[in-house]
Parts: structure tokens; sequence; C-alpha cells
């Protein structure tokens, strides 16, 4: 399990564009670098970020989607830094909750969830 | 340092060092060993560690001599917790060391009045200015001497520890003050002490006496 570090404000006003940051701990290894052995050392990369937002499902509606929409994506190289940090906005409409995902070599899959209210 | 990687430093939501801070709170109040102790059972909440950090490397009456604050963490994890040490540049060590540090952030550097502490400072002081290596330097003569000055494109820096355990963007992980100087003396060709030798740790002790008063700003992040 990767650590990380998801700075998102816990509520907005409706339409207010709020920043968020995610920073996670990966070494982000290239496969290019050997160690102090020789050995060359193997890749292990995070490959993609997504962040999703799930609008919550009022009571009386049905629910129409829980992937959510995708509001934010990226692709990773291997000229990306170890701990990669990433922020970028989003208008913050309605309240629900952000799904934040990083996949990548060696069966990389973490998923964190934060919830943001919109007053 | 540059403005970029100081306002690096200064946000903790942006802060990488942040990420082994986490992990050290978190280890702070986990049970380990056969006792089943955690780092809160004697010591209560980490926000007690308050100023602990700014006092290291001190002379420690049980071990008879000069330690710095990760021998301090192995020490209570043989003594209280009953589990083995944790290697040098360990992550979880330097993330409890960053941990209890920051508890310390904006207090002065305050080495204690200690004879034995004073012995070590010293002959810290005597390595501090000692010529050593191929390249024939001794950290006096690019930390005191060329201070400011540039090498390698980056200006030399007057060499006060204040940030350790410190991000640094070369390494792209945490280390520990030890490990910085190793990477010193390497640069000037010198045999590197061992992790925890007690030239390093005299080294240390100098180093905080040449830095007191200074404010701790541990996590630090640095080129």
């Amino acid at each position: 399990m990767a650590r990380t570090l998801i700075t998102v404000p816990r509520t907005a006003r409706r339409d207010e564009i709020i920043e968020i940051r995610a920073l996670v701990q990966h070494s982000m290894e290239t496969g290019y670098r050997r160690s102090s052995e020789g050995d060359l050392l193997p890749r292990d990369l995070i490959r993609r970020f997504t962040c999703r937002f799930v609008p919550r499902v009022a009571a009386n509606s049905s629910a129409t989607s829980t992937a959510g929409d995708l509001i934010f994506a990226a692709t990773f190289h291997a000229a990306i830094a170890a701990n990669p940090y990433l922020s970028f906005n989003l208008r913050a409409t309605t309240s629900g909750t952000l799904v934040f995902s990083w996949e990548g070599d060696n069966g990389l899959a973490q998923t964190e969830t934060v919830s943001l209210l919109v007053a | 340092m540059q403005p970029s990687t100081q306002a690096l430093q200064k946000d903790d939501t942006q802060n990488p060092a942040m990420l082994w801070v986490k992990a050290g709170e978190a280890l702070w109040n986990k049970p380990e060993g056969a006792a089943a102790k955690s780092c809160a059972s004697c010591h209560g909440e980490i926000g007690r560690m308050k100023s602990v950090a700014t006092r290291y490397p001190a002379y420690s009456s049980t071990q008879a001599k000069v330690i710095n604050l990760s021998q301090q963490v192995n020490l209570c994890r043989v003594t209280q917790q009953q589990v083995s040490q944790w290697p040098a540049e360990h992550e979880s060590l330097l993330g409890l060391e960053a941990a209890i540090a920051k508890e310390s952030r904006g207090l002065p550097i305050s080495p204690p009045t200690q004879s034995q502490l004073a012995d070590a400072q010293t002959r810290g002081e005597a390595l501090f200015n000692q010529r050593i290596g191929q390249v024939d330097l001794s950290c006096r003569d690019c930390h005191e001497t060329l201070a400011g000055r540039k090498l390698g494109g980056n200006v030399i820096p007057q060499g006060h520890a204040t940030g350790y355990p410190i991000y640094r963007l070369e390494w792209q992980s945490v280390g520990s003050l030890q490990r910085r100087l190793r990477g010193c003396m390497t640069a000037v060709r010198a045999e590197p002490y061992a992790h925890g030798a007690s030239e390093l740790i005299d080294l240390e002790a100098y180093l905080a006496k040449r830095a007191a008063g200074m404010k701790l700003e541990t996590p630090g992040v640095r080129p």
C-alpha cells in the first residue's frame, strides 16, 4: 500500500472552484538504473492516475452511476520524479465523493476516497 | 535555497516529507514487541514531544555516551518495546524521527549543558576543521570560508543542520543528517565514517552547537 496525502477542502460553496492536491509515496523506478552491484533495477512505475467525482445520490432518485465522472487523469512515464504530486481544480456543484486512484506496475492499484460537502 | 524549494518545504500539503511524518505518527501509536507497548504507552500523545528534538544529540547517562535522536528511538525499541532496532536509514526510523522532530518545528535549537556533550562538541569542531580526502577540504573550507559562493551551479550553504531528517530532491526520499555528512565525505573523496560512528555523532553535536538558537524546521526540503 502506497501512502498518500490528499488535500481537499471539506466544504465548498456552490460553483466555487476548489483546488485538489494529491501526493503519493512511490519510488517511480525507471528500469534504466543499476544497483551498486551492477544489477538492473526492475522498472516500477505508476502508470495512470485518475480522479472521479461521484455525486451524492438523493434518497428518492434512482441511482444513475456509481463510477462517477472523470474530472482529472494523468498518464505517467519514466521521467516523472519519485513521490509524484499533482494539483488540479474542480468546480464544486454538488456534494459527493472524490475517488482517487493510482494504477501501475507490479499490480499497483490504490484507491482513496474523500467526501466533499457543497453548501 | 531556491524560492521554489522553500515553498515546497513551507506547504505541508506539498512537502513530500509529510508522507514520512504521517507514517511516523502512525508508528507512534502502534504497539510493538512482547510487551505490546507503543511510544504513546509511555510518552502519551506525540504533541508532548514538543521541544525534545531541539535538545539532541545529548548525553545519555544509561549509555554513558552522546546519542542522537534516532539512537534514542532505537534505544526505546530495545529497552522498552523489546524489539530489534531499526537499521540506519530505515524508512520507519526516519518517519518516526521526522514525526517527533516536527513537533518542535519553529523552536530554537538548544543543546543541553552537559560536560560530556561539551567534550563531544569539541571533538566535533576539530573534525569540522580537519581537512580530509583526496580533495583535501574540511567542512569549514566550504561551509564557512566559501559559503554563499557557487559549487556546480548551486549556492554553498552555511551548513546549518536545522531541518533533519530532510527530504532531499537528489535522493528523492527522506534521509538523515548522517547520510548527508557521509555524502559530503564521499564527495571530497574521503572514507566516510560508518553509520552511527562516534565521529559522526561528535560532528552532529558540534553542528547543533553551531546552529544553537536557529529555528528547527523539520521536515526540511533541500535540493
